[in-house]
């Protein structure tokens, strides 16, 4: 293990005087992993809490029955642009910044396969967010104004035809994702080299952190999913531009060809969402509950089975477009399935803590609310696979909570947990604990007030995407908790934002390895040099850390 | 939250309240048989797993006084691992087999001899309902006999678009079904109690997808005849608004409006030749009153905003002649 030895040097922030335009210029022209990542990571905050805003003007409109915030043009708007923005925005850049971040260090390599690579697909992504949002001002709608796309994130057609979306809302809404796209893309495929051509010397696959594992099936997954996603795209701009018809039922076109597309897309996308937090989720849980990972290659397998099944089961978000029986029961059965690699992760994250030292530090708050709520989607999830049920439930309030539940509920605590864990490499700064604990306990009590009503209110027959409701159907008081437990989520964001700007001007310094953890980032200084690692660490098994901790019981004898 | 929402009681005027859980008709019924039993299952998992990893939370926590040593390395069991592999394979079987039984015996159905037959067709922000086999076309609210006792009568509904995708959804009598353009869809319903049963479009449609309901009005065989025979009558022709009339007549409503018997035959919007058996309003939104219909008439953007049906603009005058004349549309 001598070859892993802290720096000898601490690598010190340049002392000579940066004027403002070379600060920016070295950001700017920078092919850093660690730089990207972060500028992935600035980007995708900003870009939630630009969406989270929108969300809180949702609330805002259904408080009460027939409000009057916003009428029903800005409303659509205002629900495509949040759940667009969400998804391709936040969801895939947070994916691309803690890829890029973290694999290189913990797999004891230098940088990511691709530098530049990765550079450009950083900037092809900002430039897809920027067309995107340049609707606002650029898209002529009605009038000459400006409008954004108003056709929901799936954009079923032939709502996003010429002859419904007039204006070019539509098309900045194709053309900014398809070129955000280009970023992903490029980003996985840097994943998937880096893993498997740069890592040290001694890391075996079966060695490999399982932040890594997930990520880099993660990757696999952006690499196979997004192209029928582009494809469509594309066909729907040739629809619109060049008289295809693929989607133009008033010319024959068929509406149902363009919800394969979107979903042989839309359904692998949510799990490629997730699994940043699955990845987080396994590295932080072991480290605050002092023990390995429990059952590491059922893990890893249940993330490949995860990965594979997910590609099967597209169709159970149209089990009400009266699709044969034989298909809903097919749809259905690969739906149930895949509820079973999920449940093995539960159950060994679970076991991990099972037996172990606990410290409740705010990254393991997240992990703990995160495999609740986690649990609690996957089961509504289930729920969501009967078909009969779906019947009943798609499209209505219950499935805007059940995957707020797993894309809030899950996704963004696991991304906290993350931030919480992490923060201290990335800066040298440490968090706040105490205004960690407010972050954490206002996001929990105003997430739950938020969605646990959105199920009822779907059981109630709310249908999703209404910008006003009649008052007098039993929605009130529902809609009314979930509006308030909104402003509590809000404030709880701003927690959040408080304790990183106080943590980057005075934070506590953090030193190498603050959480006694065990993967090799730790070994390194925080925030880590442009190199990385000054000589090219060695490992012997998956918890180096633990291994040069406890030279007398080191992990290698038992894997 | 979800068995809260199973066991919510129904509220005093629950007429209008709407719950998956209360089901009137045997498909919604079936469906809310595997629906409660799904839930049974999901909460008995969340009980025992969120029982479990509540008291690891407790049990295992670091406590004051602890020394620093490391718990057990712990690194796994392949013998657990299979067994909360195959127990989730168990129960996720048996959730196949009832769904694969429910999704067979509501898509299945054959409809028997006697069923009414009746097609619907979403248009954007409001619903055309046609009964080929009556003659009879309506918009918004859609009647269907009691079928129920001895002579079941269901429905069968053939679901059609004349422009986006919709989805037509009443919790109380059946799941939804899409409405897609270039495509027949099928749904069918057998109300076992009578009454006005609401839902909405369930698919994002565009500006006004919010104020597109559906009214399903039930009603005992002999009051369903008698509806179906008044509407089977061309429009009635009172004398008395003659001039009103001839007024409708001259402005453009005739475009987009249908009333039969007279020059106005335009297919774009609802059906007004029996206007005034209808409760309610564009799509639902308003109660069908004398006031409502002028206001309705003078400006639908103030009301419905974005809705396909713009402000002509008349005057006062005018306006009193096309709501006198519509008036008699019994």
């Amino acid at each position: 293990m001598a070859s892993i030895d802290y720096p000898l040097e601490k690598s010190r922030r340049r002392q000579r005087d940066f004027s403002l335009s070379e600060a920016l210029y070295s950001w700017v022209a920078t092919v850093d992993h660690k730089r990207l990542g972060l500028m992935y990571m600035a980007t995708a905050i900003i870009f939630f809490l630009i969406a989270g805003i929108m969300a809180m003007v949702i609330r805002a409109q259904l408080i009460v029955p027939e409000n009057h915030v916003v009428g029903p043009d800005t409303f659509n708007r205002l629900f495509t642009m949040h759940g667009t923005t969400m998804v391709f925005l936040v969801g895939m850049p947070i994916i691309a910044g803690m890829s890029n971040y973290l694999i290189p260090l913990m797999i004891g390599a230098r940088d990511m396969a691709f530098p530049r690579l990765n550079a450009f697909g950083y900037w092809i992504f900002l430039f897809g967010g920027i067309l995107l949002y340049f609707s606002y001002l650029g898209a002529n709608g009605l009038f000459g104004a400006g409008s954004a796309p108003d056709v929901g994130w799936f954009a079923y057609a032939p709502l996003t035809e010429r002859a419904f979306s007039r204006g070019t809302s539509t098309d900045y809404w194709i053309l900014g994702i398809l070129v955000s796209g280009v970023g992903s893309i490029v980003s996985a495929i840097n994943v998937i080299a880096t893993t498997f051509c740069m890592r040290c010397k001694g890391m075996k696959l079966s060695r490999m952190p399982l932040f890594v594992w997930v990520m880099v099936v993660d990757a696999w997954m952006v690499i196979l999913a997004l192209p029928p996603l582009s494809a469509g795209q594309i066909m729907l701009l040739f629809d619109r531009y060049l008289g295809a018809n693929f989607f133009n039922t008033q010319a024959g076109g068929s509406a149902v060809l363009w919800q394969h597309f979107f979903w042989i897309f839309g359904h692998p996308e949510v799990y490629i969402l997730i699994f940043p937090a699955f990845a987080t989720v396994s590295e932080v849980v072991p480290v605050f509950s002092r023990k390995p990972i429990f059952g590491r290659q059922a893990m890893v397998g249940a993330v490949v089975a995860i990965g594979f099944i997910s590609f099967g089961v597209w169709a159970h978000h149209m089990f009400a477009v009266g699709m044969a029986p034989i298909s809903n029961i097919f749809f259905a059965t690969a739906s149930f399935l895949v509820a079973v690699p999920t449940g093995v992760k539960i159950f060994n994250w679970l076991a991990t803590i099972w037996g172990g030292k606990i410290r409740f530090s705010t990254p393991m708050l997240f992990c703990i609310a995160f495999i609740f709520q986690f649990l609690i989607a996957g089961l509504t999830g289930v729920m969501l696979a009967v078909t009969p049920f779906d019947w009943q439930l798609t499209d209505s309030y219950f499935v805007v909570a059940h995957f707020h539940y797993t894309l809030t509920g899950s996704f963004l605590f696991g991304v906290f947990a993350a931030i919480y864990y992490w923060f201290p490499k990335a800066t040298g700064k440490m968090l706040s604990e105490t205004i960690g604990k407010w972050h954490f306990w206002l996001l929990v009590i105003g997430f739950h007030l938020t969605f646990d009503p959105q199920h009822i209110l779907g059981i109630l027959g709310m249908p999703r995407r209404v910008y006003t409701y009649a008052p007098g159907r039993g929605w009130e008081p529902w809609n009314m908790m979930s509006s308030i437990g909104a402003a509590i989520q809000f404030i709880a964001i701003a927690c959040f934002a408080w304790n990183v700007i106080r943590a980057l001007i005075k934070g506590e310094r953090a030193g190498d390895d603050p959480w006694d953890a065990w993967t090799l980032e730790w070994t390194t200084t925080s925030p880590p040099p442009e190199y990385n690692y000054e000589t090219d660490p060695e490992v012997r098994s998956s918890r180096p850390l633990w291994d040069l901790k406890h030279p007398d019981d080191p992990d290698w004898k038992y894997e | 939250m979800v068995c809260a929402g199973v066991a919510l009681p129904d509220a005093p005027g629950a007429h209008r309240i709407e719950n998956i859980f209360r089901p009137l008709s045997t498909p919604a019924r079936e469906i809310s048989d595997v629906s409660i039993l799904a839930v049974i299952i999901c909460a008995v998992i969340f009980t025992v797993v969120a029982g479990l990893l509540t008291y690891a939370i407790i049990r295992y926590r670091r406590r004051p006084g602890d020394n620093d040593a490391e718990p057990p390395q712990v690194y796994g069991s392949n013998q657990i691992e299979a067994a909360w592999t195959v127990i989730p394979l168990l129960i996720v079987f048996v959730l196949i087999m009832v769904s694969a039984r429910v999704i067979a015996s509501v898509q299945n159905a054959k409809p028997p001899a006697n069923a009414l037959h009746a097609t619907v067709i979403g248009h954007q922000w409001w619903w055309e309902f046609r009964y080929p086999s009556l003659g009879i076309t309506t918009a918004d609210e859609l009647h269907v006999p009691l079928s129920g006792g001895a002579q079941p009568e269901p429905t069968f509904l053939k679901l059609e678009s004349a422009d986006v995708a919709h989805s037509f959804w009443v919790p109380r009598l059946n799941g939804k079904t899409d409405v897609i353009p270039n495509r027949a869809n099928e749904m069918w319903i057998d109300p076992h109690e009578a009454g006005d049963f609401i839902g909405n479009c369930a698919e994002y449609c565009g500006t006004q997808h919010a104020n597109m309901l559906i009214h399903v009005i039930v009603q005992p065989k002999p009051e369903f005849d008698q509806w179906v025979a008044e509407q089977r009558l061309p429009a009635v022709d009172n004398p008395a608004v003659a001039a009103d009339k001839q007024a409708f007549l001259s402005f453009s409503c005739v475009n987009c409006h249908t009333v039969r018997g007279t020059s106005a035959a335009g297919v774009f919007g609802p059906d007004l030749t029996h206007l005034m058996s209808r409760k309610y309003l564009a799509s639902g939104v308003l109660t069908n009153t004398p006031e409502n219909l002028r206001a309705w008439i003078k400006d639908p953007q103030a009301i419905k905003p974005g809705c396909l049906m713009p402000a002509m603009h008349l005057t006062d005058t005018e306006l009193d002649s096309v709501v006198a004349y519509l008036r008699t549309l019994k």
